[in-house]
C-alpha cells in the first residue's frame, strides 16, 4: 500500500485539481455557468407556457394536414445554385398546410400565419426542407426578441388574455413587431390555402457551379387567382374551413405553385427577417410545386419528422440570419418532445371532410 | 529492457491519444452546440456529425488491434476491487464509444434527418422513421453521453493515481515517449 505522505497527498490533490478544472471547463462549454446563454429548450418552453402542453403536437404550428406531390424544375435555377433540385427534373415532395400558434384544435377563422412546410428530395437523396409562411416578413428579428415576444403575449391564467402593461412594455421596445401587426392588419387575406402566396422570410445563400454566392429569399406563387376574404366575417367560418377547402380542392385537381426566388443586391439586409427588398429585385420562376394529395397528420408522413429550415442541400447554405439557427434548434427540441408523447389524434381526423382525404 | 508485454503496442497508444482528444472534443461540441443558437449552434453540428462518424471509424480498428494484441498485465499487487473497476471501467468505455455514435446515427435516421457529412456527403439511414424511436435515442444520446464524460473522469483519475501516486508502470503502458515501466519492486510490481 501507498502510505499516506505529504508529498503524496500533494500529488492527489493535483489529480483532484486536475478532474475539477476539466469539469468546470465542461460546465462553461454547456452553458450551465453564466453568463446566460438562450437554449433552443427556453424557446420551446416559452411557446408550451403561451399555448399549452399538447402531447404528441407540435409546439408552433400544431394545427396542419400532411401533403404530396412534387417539384418539377425548369432549369432557369441552376444559374444561380448547384442544387440538384435546380436541373430540369421533377423530384418528390412531401409536405404540411398549417396554422400558426401551438393549438391543436384552435379554429381556422382567426389572424394567424397559414403555412407551407415541403420537404424536396433530389434524385441523389439529398432533402431540402422548408417552412414558409404568408407573410414576407416576421414579426422579430432575433431569437431573444422571439421569446420576449411569446413571453409579453402570454395569457395571464387569471384573464385568459395577456397582460395589456406587458405586451405594451414590448411593443414599445419593438417597433418591428408593431409594423409586422399593422401590416398583417391591412393586408388583404386570401380565402384559401389554394391562393395563398408562401414566403422563405429569411433569406439564403444560392452557391452556383462557379462558387459563385447570391443572396436569396423565394416565395411560393399560386397559380390558384387571388380572393380575398372578408375579415369581418372571418370568426364566424366553421372550425376547419381552411383545411377542408384545401381537402376538397385536392380530390378535384392538383394545386400549382411557382417557385420564384428574389434575389438581394448588395447592401440589401440579409439578416433581418422584419424587412422586405425593395420591389425592383431580380425575380426568377425556377419551377412549379404541384400538391396533388392531403392526408390526416395520423395518415400521412409529416408528422414524426421536422420542417428544418437548414436540411439544405449543397448548392443552398444559411444566411447570416440569426433566426436561421434558432429555427433549427427549436424545431429539433419540438420534435424530441412530441415524437415521444402519445398524442391524440388531430382536430382534422375527426373532420368528415378531411375523412373523406383518407386513402 | 522492456519486455513486450508492459506496453501497449505503438499504434494503439497513437490511437488511444488521438481518440481521447477527438471523443473529449466531441463532448465539448455536443453540450456547446445545445446550449445556444446562436450561429455556433451550426458550425459545430457540421463538426460533430463527421467527427463522430471518424471516432465510430477509429473505434473499430482500436478494437482489432486491442483484441490481436494482449494488454499489459495490471500491477500483480493491485487490490482486487480496483482491478475490477478497471477492466469495467474500460469495457464501459469501448461500449460507450461504439455506442455513442451509432446511437448518434440511428436518432437521426430515426427523426427523418438526412445524415449529411460536409454538407454533400449523404450516409443511409440506420434506423426507420419512427417517432418515439427518435425521442428515446436522443434522449439516449444525452444520458450516454454525460456517462461517457464520468466514466472519462474517473478513468484519468485513475490513470493519474497510477502516474504519481503508485508509480507503477501503467501510466507508461500507454505514453507516447520512451517511457520504460519501472522495474518491479517489492510494493509496486507487476505480473510479468
Ligand atoms: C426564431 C424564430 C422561430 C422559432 C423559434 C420557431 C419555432 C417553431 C417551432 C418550435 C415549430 C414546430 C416544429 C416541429 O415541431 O416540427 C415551428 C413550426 C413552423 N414554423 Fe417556425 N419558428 C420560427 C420562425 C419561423 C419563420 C421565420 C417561419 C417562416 C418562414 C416559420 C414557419 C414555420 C412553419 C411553417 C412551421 C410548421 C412546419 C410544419 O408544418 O411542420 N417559423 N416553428
Ligand atoms: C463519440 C461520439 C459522440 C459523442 C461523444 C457525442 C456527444 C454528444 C453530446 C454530449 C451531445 C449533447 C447532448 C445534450 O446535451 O443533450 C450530443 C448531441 C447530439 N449529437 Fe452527438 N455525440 C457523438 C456522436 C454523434 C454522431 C455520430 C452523430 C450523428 C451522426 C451525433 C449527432 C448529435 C446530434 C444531432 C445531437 C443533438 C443536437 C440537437 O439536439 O439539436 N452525435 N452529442
Amino acid at each position: 500500500m501507498t502510505r499516506l505522505t505529504l508529498p503524496v497527498a500533494l500529488r492527489l490533490l493535483a489529480i483532484g485539481g486536475v478532474l475539477l478544472v476539466l469539469s468546470a471547463v465542461f460546465a462553461i462549454a454547456a452553458g450551465w455557468l453564466p453568463p446566460h446563454r438562450l437554449r433552443a429548450a427556453t424557446i420551446v418552453d416559452a411557446l408550451e407556457a403561451h399555448d399549452g402542453r399538447h402531447p404528441g403536437f407540435r409546439r408552433a404550428h400544431a394545427k396542419g394536414l400532411c401533403i404530396e406531390g412534387s417539384f418539377s424544375s425548369n432549369g432557369n435555377g441552376a444559374l444561380l445554385s448547384k442544387a440538384g433540385i435546380f436541373a430540369k427534373s421533377d423530384s418528390p415532395v412531401i409536405g404540411r398546410f398549417s396554422t400558426g400558434g401551438g393549438q391543436p384544435y384552435a379554429a381556422d377563422g382567426r389572424l394567424a400565419f397559414r403555412s407551407l412546410a415541403l420537404s424536396l428530395t433530389q434524385a441523389d437523396g439529398e432533402q431540402w426542407r422548408m417552412a414558409l409562411d404568408d407573410t414576407p416578413i416576421f414579426p422579430v428579428a432575433t431569437p431573444q426578441a422571439f421569446v420576449d415576444f411569446q413571453r409579453a403575449t402570454t395569457p395571464d391564467p387569471k384573464t385568459g388574455k395577456p397582460d395589456p402593461a406587458l405586451v405594451d412594455t414590448y411593443m414599445a421596445e419593438h417597433p418591428e413587431t408593431r409594423a409586422f401587426v399593422r401590416w398583417q392588419q391591412d393586408t388583404p387575406l386570401s380565402t384559401s390555402f389554394a391562393n395563398e402566396t408562401f414566403y422563405s422570410i429569411n433569406a439564403f445563400r444560392f452557391i452556383d457551379d462557379t462558387g459563385k454566392t447570391w443572396m436569396v429569399r423565394w416565395s411560393f406563387e399560386p397559380e390558384t387567382p387571388f380572393e380575398a376574404i372578408d375579415k369581418a366575417t372571418l370568426g364566424a367560418r366553421p372550425a376547419n374551413f381552411l383545411f377542408d377547402d384545401v381537402i376538397a380542392r385536392l380530390t378535384r385537381n392538383p394545386l400549382r405553385w411557382h417557385l420564384i426566388v428574389t434575389i438581394a443586391e448588395p447592401g440589401d439586409p440579409t439578416d433581418d427577417a422584419t424587412t422586405v427588398w425593395p420591389a425592383n429585385r431580380n425575380r426568377v420562376d425556377v419551377g412549379t410545386l404541384a400538391i396533388d394529395r392531403a392526408l390526416t397528420e395520423e395518415n400521412g408522413d409529416c408528422r414524426s419528422i421536422t420542417f428544418d429550415p437548414l436540411i439544405l442541400p449543397s448548392g443552398i447554405a444559411p444566411s447570416d440570419d440569426p433566426l436561421l439557427p434558432a429555427r433549427s434548434g427549436a424545431y429539433a427540441s419540438s420534435l424530441a418532445r412530441r415524437d415521444g408523447e402519445h398524442g391524440k389524434p388531430s382536430a382534422l381526423a375527426d373532420d368528415p371532410e378531411a375523412r373523406r382525404a383518407r386513402p | 529492457m522492456t519486455s513486450p508485454a508492459t506496453r501497449f503496442p505503438l499504434a494503439f497508444r497513437l490511437l488511444h491519444w488521438l481518440m481521447a482528444i477527438c471523443i473529449l472534443a466531441m463532448l465539448f461540441i455536443g453540450v456547446g452546440m445545445v446550449s445556444t443558437v446562436s450561429e455556433m449552434r451550426t458550425w459545430l453540428i457540421d463538426l460533430h456529425k463527421p467527427l463522430g462518424i471518424l471516432i465510430l471509424c477509429l473505434a473499430a480498428i482500436r478494437l482489432c488491434i486491442r483484441l490481436a494484441y494482449p494488454a499489459p498485465a495490471l500491477p500483480a499487487d493491485l487490490p482486487i476491487p480496483q482491478r475490477m473497476a478497471a477492466h469495467l471501467s474500460h469495457l464501459l468505455l469501448y461500449v460507450l464509444m461504439f455506442a455513442l455514435p451509432i446511437i448518434g446515427w440511428a436518432m437521426l435516421s430515426a427523426g427523418g434527418y438526412p445524415v449529411q457529412l460536409f454538407g454533400t456527403f449523404v450516409l443511409p439511414p440506420i434506423a426507420p422513421i419512427d417517432g418515439p424511436l427518435f425521442t428515446f435515442l436522443r434522449q439516449a444520446h444525452t444520458v450516454l453521453a454525460m456517462t461517457l464524460f464520468a466514466i472519462i473522469l474517473a478513468h484519468l483519475g485513475a490513470a493519474l493515481f497510477h502516474a504519481w501516486v503508485r508509480r507503477d508502470g501503467v501510466w507508461q503502458a500507454m505514453t507516447l515517449g520512451h517511457g520504460q515501466r519501472r522495474l518491479p519492486t517489492s510494493s509496486t510490481g507487476y505480473a510479468p
